[in-house]
């Protein structure tokens, strides 16, 4: 099957960015190279193309105890422009999706899911719609999205773009006019530094991204720079730290789980907690540079005891450090393991999963 | 467009040899390089290591990927390029003074079977 385009795809195409696959989508991985991308996120300020994320709209009078019976987290009385992350789990507790919930307004809620899972959502969240008076509209085709990150966003989406967003604080958002059309900016992002994400129409959306480029202060960055960065503040991501067979609980999400409150996939995760974990996913410091990556077996006590779901050199930090899904008698802190790379085996320490401080404003 | 020296001879994987007498050095070229993105570990063999053409010796690992190195040679390992240890990026900066590994040659003819410049040029398409 051929791979859709987001509406950026000749900007990409003309700035000679590496174009990959990437969730059923045709997405540049980087323009320059991903340490440059990563450091200008790091220390001033990036662009990324997130158009390839998907969009669902929930409206309707059930709407609220629709978005909490699909959603590990807790919306109940949210206040507009308030967002939640969270998931939407199997009733076995394994993970359908990774997503945010924008409270947009009283019986509103924007749904941002991953593009790698748009058909598989939109099908769970309509099916479990059926016995709810709500309204399920489909929206990734009408929105283009950019992600604008880094310590300088917030005065550059100001003054370059003339939009408002200094009020905004962490996990917010709000709807406002742009040239006639409402577009949505959100103070998120997926880098673990400050910054913002917008939606808008395809036309909005190329326009933001022109004048970001055209101030010369922000750095077009690809969806590589997106992982590295990512990875380093421990975030997960959908098909490696989270997958269908792999629980919130497991991949250390307790905290958005809220298990005080009734949604699918509860009472598996309520008896996994009761129990005790078997499994969890932590960090990895190796003493070497060798690269342990996703799928490397981890080793301890002359037996596989886990498997690496990330790993990278860090750029921030030069260490080669990974994240993996070890069985829990390995998954203190400071346990020595080792993960196999290629022929040989390579010592390591568990650690925490954040091995780059988050830098958000708050 | 990519850096590609006459007088050395290419592999498909994008191996380059240049052979000096009985000896022949290993390296990426410059095209190799340039697709993989920021190098940040050279995985090298031992010296006194046997490397065998068409066999892996060793990795280069970029950013995003793992990228095997095949030996376009056959022969005994007699050095290893140990700056890439902590300079990984000198494969990017120059990958021809950079060569990896140092191999003592069983047989200096073999490496007449590999491109030449004007070949591997043909067949990255430049």
């Amino acid at each position: 099957m051929e791979n859709k385009r987001t509406c950026l795809y000749d900007k990409h195409a003309a700035l000679g960015a590496l174009i990959s696959p990437f969730g059923g989508f045709d997405m540049p991985i980087q323009y320059s190279n991903i340490v440059d991308e990563h450091n200008a996120v790091r220390q001033a300020c990036g662009v990324f193309d997130v158009s390839h994320m998907g969009e669902v709209l929930v409206t309707g009078p059930d709407s609220e105890k629709f978005v909490n019976h699909i959603f590990t987290n807790d919306v109940t009385a949210a206040p507009d422009g308030k967002i939640y992350y969270g998931m939407m789990c199997h009733p076995t507790g394994g993970v359908v999706d990774d997503l945010l919930v924008y409270k947009m307004a009283h019986r509103r809620y924007f749904l941002v899911i991953n593009a790698s899972n748009i058909d598989k959502d939109v099908a769970w969240i309509t099916e479990h719609a059926k016995d709810f008076d709500v309204t399920v509209e489909h929206q990734s085709d009408i929105y283009g999205e950019v992600a604008v990150q880094g310590p300088k966003s917030e005065d550059i989406i100001e003054r370059v773009l003339g939009i408002p967003c200094k009020e905004l604080v962490f996990y917010t958002c709000k709807e406002l006019d742009y040239n006639g059309e409402t577009i949505i900016i959100s103070r998120t992002g997926y880098t673990g530094e400050d910054g913002f994400e917008l939606y808008g129409s395809h036309a909005f959306t190329n326009e933001v991204w022109d004048k970001l480029l055209a101030s010369g202060e922000v750095k077009p960055c690809g969806l590589g720079c997106r992982d590295t960065l990512r990875f380093e503040v421990g975030l997960p991501l959908y098909g490696d730290e989270l997958t269908d067979e792999i629980t919130p609980l497991e991949a250390g999400l307790g905290i958005f789980v809220k298990l005080e409150k009734d949604f699918i996939g509860k009472e598996a995760l309520a008896a996994q907690k009761a129990e005790g974990l078997k499994r969890k996913i932590v960090g990895i410091e190796l003493k070497d540079k060798a690269i342990p990556r996703h799928g490397y077996e981890v080793e301890a006590d002359g037996k596989v005891v886990g498997v690496v779901t990330t790993g990278y050199n860090s750029i921030s930090t030069g260490k080669s450090v990974c994240m993996a899904m070890v069985d829990i008698d390995y998954a203190k802190l400071d346990t020595e393991v080792a993960v196999r790379i290629r022929k040989k085996v390579f010592p390591g320490v568990v650690t925490k999963k954040r091995f780059y401080d988050k830098n958000y404003k708050k | 467009m990519s850096t590609i020296l006459e007088g050395l001879r290419y592999a498909e994987s994008h191996e380059y040899v240049k052979i000096e007498g009985e000896y022949g050095y290993v390296g990426i070229t410059d095209y190799a390089q340039h697709e993989l993105g920021n190098v940040v570990y050279v995985d090298m063999p031992d010296v006194d290591d046997e490397v065998t053409a068409g066999e892996d010796f060793g990795a280069v690992e970029s950013v995003k990927a793992a990228s095997d190195l095949i030996s376009p040679v056959s022969g005994v390992v007699v050095e290893v390029n140990e700056a890439l240890n902590d300079s990984p990026e000198l494969v990017n900066s120059d990958p021809y003074a950079n060569w990896i590994i140092k191999v003592k040659l069983a047989d200096p003819t073999e490496a007449d079977a590999l491109m030449d410049a004007e070949a591997y040029k043909a067949m990255i398409g430049e």
